[in-house]
């Protein structure tokens, strides 16, 4: 019944103790945690620990990983080394931080290098759904009392004795604080989104928040999860409710829980960083001083840390792979990759995106002459060649193949949908539906030739994947015109575009939506139309709907209404697999490539483990340098 | 002289407000949305986007905007950036220390190099040093920086390892330092010099052929003194004028150069402001960078009735 505890031992244990349990993830579900394509680290004995340990908890499955972890975590907190003797850390982020207030930054650069300094009450390493306390002294859970038994209300305790850097204690203040920040709509925070279920939220004593939601929610953790969730200080910020919030000094110098403090910031440039002397954990962090550069490009970022060994750290390697197997043999560095950057999908438009009804085109009661027959987005699906895209173009960054839409966490994943690479099977699948080839091997039904038109973002690696798709579809007759636009306007919302995914004024396109949240129902609304009004992108909403791809289907809509309010794990889990099926077997949207997030650190780094549901700096307090 | 200065100083404040309100038209008229970032991110819904969008003033009609923006561009109020929710002054003042080392570096550095070489290859013409000097400017000036700039790096960085390739300005070491500022420097000052230089050439050549470096040398006078205090000052008139002329582009910096080595000057953040659609940032770069145009060239005219003579201005 009870949301899957990590249970934890107190301070240093803790953090030492997550890390573990990540590797054993890893040795349990190939699809879960984090793993350092590393050769093996300095510290063997504590890896072997972790490994033989890993064997025995997968057997074990869920909860029980406290006992193991328990000899692994004092080894390593032995094994992290003492407070600031690791010198400096030079990070490469190729887009530059902007800001430091993850609750008003639009990047996810700025929320990572803002993780050094701020800290949430609960992190999500596991991607099975597992929350690990960082600011909380333990998980709610219905056993504990922390969750009420209707899943309206929550209780957390904070963890004791935590300071900011300034001296100011944390308390229950600091938490409810941030909800108000963050829900006053003239603050314009960016994270508001995690928030909207909270109705209220209350200190019961210094050390003790409850709040209350508007309904049963089996989400109760999202406003206090990972880099959405940090905390902020209510001392500092209290007079920077509203509109005035643009004018805190503390967006750009934070003052926070977490192992760093700001040394200096300078927007679109540089970040030095240095000891938090009040953090909790005497003996951390290793790092004296961290340096987080940014600007430039994906590729000399690689090369920074592979070939001159300037950085130490470089993030989001979003580069083809061919390119980037050349600058890894330049031999400073190891790749580190985790499953979850998303899915590349290719989405279906249901609706004409050719016919203007009304001033408005992909209008949601106009159903596509092409595409509205599932015969045909089958076929177009099956010939799509997703193991030469995946292999060719991402290599090691990514998991493989895949024809789902949700592959995180491991145990939402579905496998009960195969569509295979067969274009025999494809080209006679359009044969039955009656499109017949004709002279110049394009197809066509009373006259209407079988011509489509698929718009992506400019990305040189989606230009290739956009090929592959094209000559799929040229061998079964479809004629594929490809379209790029600008990746600012493709993703934008800007009145007046009309190139962007929300207008959808193609017959196909393509892109990755982002996992935020170990239940992901936010993420699972593209394709929901319960209210469509509202959920359909259309000129009355300003094309603010999430539905692209205009699909409607009730049997959908009910499955995410009940996993709205489903707070057994068990059922939820299996309600997400359902979505996903229905959505990937009426081919309504199809999986093409399971990224992964792939950064890159120098070989004597020890210490990155990519978090899925945070900041992948979310550990920094634990990484170190080997030998 | 004066009414010509009262003159064009009459004619900058209209033309400046023109300027101004095209460059605003166009960036409010372009497509590219500053919360593009949130289009993957499925936990921000639309509700918030447009709460975002309208605290940010952008559901505003564009006239409204400019009239806000121009009223308090005025004020001294440049706007606070999207990105970073900050002053957008305060973000420029802090990338001119950067810019003026390097880029301003990089010019000095032409000036010094190329009018010398102008000089000896005109007066020198058709000599070795003249080809020699030619074709270097025909390459510099033809090859891209971001040719350069990468070539560079790959000789020096990643082949040799002799300089660091990312520009780091919290370098405190003077070597260091130098280390680091010395490739960006050099892509921009290849590119200067050859231009300078070819031009440097062009007016001494104009120059060596009058009566009066005939009549200084039939006066007895050495080639040195004939060529340095003669021609040389005659001919760098024009070359002062083009030198003023360029000077603004050292505020908006070499946008390639930056971006390569990742110096953070102006230019690097011009583009990520743009690539974000940053608009604030964009308006008041391009604005500022407007007005030290209008006011060089200005000055630029000036400097050269005062240093040729011949030249009145009514």
């Amino acid at each position: 019944m009870a949301i899957p505890l990590a249970t934890l031992l107190a301070s240093c244990g803790g953090q030492a103790a997550t890390t573990v349990s990540s590797t054993i993830g890893t040795a349990s579900s190939g699809a879960g945690g984090s793993s350092v394509q590393a050769s093996s680290t300095g510290a063997s004995t504590q890896s072997a620990g972790a490994t033989t340990t890993a064997s025995s908890a997968a057997t074990a499955a869920s909860s029980a990983t406290a006992a193991s972890s328990s000899s692994a975590a004092t080894s390593a907190a032995a094994a992290s080394g003492a407070r600031g003797k690791a010198g400096t850390l030079k990070m490469l982020f190729w887009q530059a931080v902007t800001i430091l207030n993850p609750h008003l930054a639009t990047g996810t650069k700025d929320v990572f290098a803002a993780r050094l300094v701020l800290e949430p009450l609960f992190t999500a390493s596991i991607d099975t759904g597992q929350l690990s306390p960082v600011l909380a002294a333990e998980a709610p859970t219905q056993a504990n009392g922390g969750l009420s038994s209707d899943a309206k209300t929550v209780t957390v305790k904070l963890k004791p004795g935590i300071t900011w850097s300034d001296g100011e204690p944390l308390t229950a203040d600091d938490v409810v604080f941030t909800w108000q920040y963050v829900a006053e709509p003239a603050t314009a925070a960016t994270t508001v989104g995690n928030f909207l279920t909270v109705d209220k939220m209350e200190a019961l004593d210094p050390l003790t928040v409850k709040a209350t939601f508007k309904g049963p929610n089996p989400s109760w953790f999202s406003q206090w999860l990972g880099y959405n969730g940090v905390i902020l200080p209510k001392h500092i910020l209290k007079d920077f409710i509203g509109a005035k919030a643009r004018d805190a000094a503390f967006n750009l110098k934070p003052i926070g829980t977490g192992p760093y403090k700001v040394d200096s910031m300078a927007p679109g440039d540089l970040v030095v960083y240095s000891i938090n002397d009040r953090y909790r954990e005497p003996d951390k962090p290793a790092f004296a001083q961290v340096q987080l550069k940014g600007g430039g490009d994906v590729v000399s970022a690689a090369r920074a840390v592979f070939e001159t060994g300037e950085y130490d750290y470089a993030w989001n390697l979003q580069a083809e792979w061919p390119v980037l197997q050349q600058i890894m043999q330049g031999g400073k560095g190891d790749l580190v990759t985790a499953p979850g950057q998303g899915i590349e999908q290719l989405f279906f438009n249901m609706s004409d995106p050719n016919k203007d009804v009304n001033g408005e085109r992909s209008h949601f009661g106009t159903p596509h002459p092409i595409l509205s027959d599932p015969k045909v987005r089958q076929a177009i699906s099956m010939a799509i060649d997703r193991d030469t895209m995946a292999k060719q173009l991402y290599g090691d960054t990514a998991v493989g193949p895949t024809v789902d839409v949700l592959s995180v966490p491991a145990t939402m994943k579905s496998t009960g949908v195969t569509i295979p690479h067969d274009v025999a099977k494809a080209n006679q699948l359009l044969d039955e539906a009656g499109w017949t080839k004709g002279a110049d091997g394009t197809r066509a039904k009373n006259g209407l030739p079988l011509k489509l038109v698929l718009q992506t973002s400019v990305n040189s690696l989606r230009q290739k994947e956009q090929a592959i798709i094209k000559q799929g579809c040229q061998q079964i007759g479809v004629n594929l015109e490809l379209k790029t636009v600008p990746a600012d306007v493709f993703f934008g919302g800007a009145a007046g575009d009309t190139d962007n995914v929300n207008h959808f004024y193609t017959d196909l396109q393509m892109f990755t939506s982002s996992y935020t949240s170990p239940i992901p129902i936010s993420y699972m609304r593209r394709w929901s139309s319960v209210d469509p009004a509202r959920d359909v992108p259309q000129k009355s909403n300003q094309w603010s709907g999430n539905d692209y791809t205009r699909w409607r289907s009730d049997e959908f809509n009910s499955l995410y209404t009940q996993a709205q309010t489903e707070t057994d794990t068990q059922k939820l889990a299996d309600l997400f697999k359902k979505m996903n099926d229905l959505v990937v077997s009426n081919y309504v949207t199809t999986g093409l490539v399971d990224r992964k997030q792939a950064d890159c650190k120098a070989k004597w780094l020890k210490g990155p483990n990519i978090a899925v549901f945070d900041a992948n700096t979310w550990n920094i307090a634990d990484w170190t340098r080997q030998g | 002289m004066t009414t010509y200065v009262l003159r064009r100083l009459v004619v900058t404040a209209p033309t400046l407000v023109v300027i101004s309100m095209v460059v605003f038209g166009i960036l409010a008229l372009a497509p590219g949305d500053p919360l593009s970032q949130f289009a993957s991110n499925p936990d921000v819904p639309a509700e918030v986007r447009l709460q975002i969008r309208h605290d940010f003033g952008l559901d505003q009609p564009v006239p409204v905007r400019y009239v806000k923006w121009a009223a308090a561009f005025v004020r001294g109020d440049w706007g606070y950036s999207f990105a970073s929710r900050t002053p957008v002054s305060g973000l420029i003042l802090q990338r001119v220390p950067t810019d003026l080392s390097v880029v301003g570096a990089a010019y000095l550095v032409a000036i010094v190099l190329a009018i010398p070489i102008g000089v000896v290859a005109a007066i020198k013409q058709y000599s070795w040093f003249d080809h020699l000097a030619t074709t270097f400017a025909f390459v510099g000036f033809s090859l891209p920086t971001f040719f350069t700039g990468v070539l560079l790096i790959l000789i020096f960085s990643v082949h040799f390892g002799w300089l660091p390739s990312i520009y780091n300005t919290q370098v405190r070491a003077p070597g260091e330092a130098v280390k680091q500022a010395i490739m960006p420097i050099a892509v921009l000052a290849l590119f200067q010099t050859a231009s300078l230089a070819r031009y440097t050439r062009a007016s001494v050549l104009d120059n060596v052929r009058g009566d009066y470096v005939r009549t200084a040398r039939a006066k007895g006078l050495a080639e040195p003194a004939v060529v340095l205090r003669h021609v040389l000052r005659n001919s760098l008139i024009p070359v002062v004028t083009l030198m003023a002329l360029q000077l603004p582009v050292v505020f908006t910096g070499a946008v390639v150069t930056e971006q390569i080595f990742r110096v953070p000057g102006i230019g690097a953040l011009l583009i990520t402001a743009i690539q974000t659609s940053d608009t604030p940032v964009v308006m008041a770069i391009t604005f500022v960078f407007a007005i030290l145009v209008v006011c060089f060239n200005l000055l630029a005219d000036l400097l050269y009735g005062v240093l040729d003579p011949r030249i009145k201005y009514t």
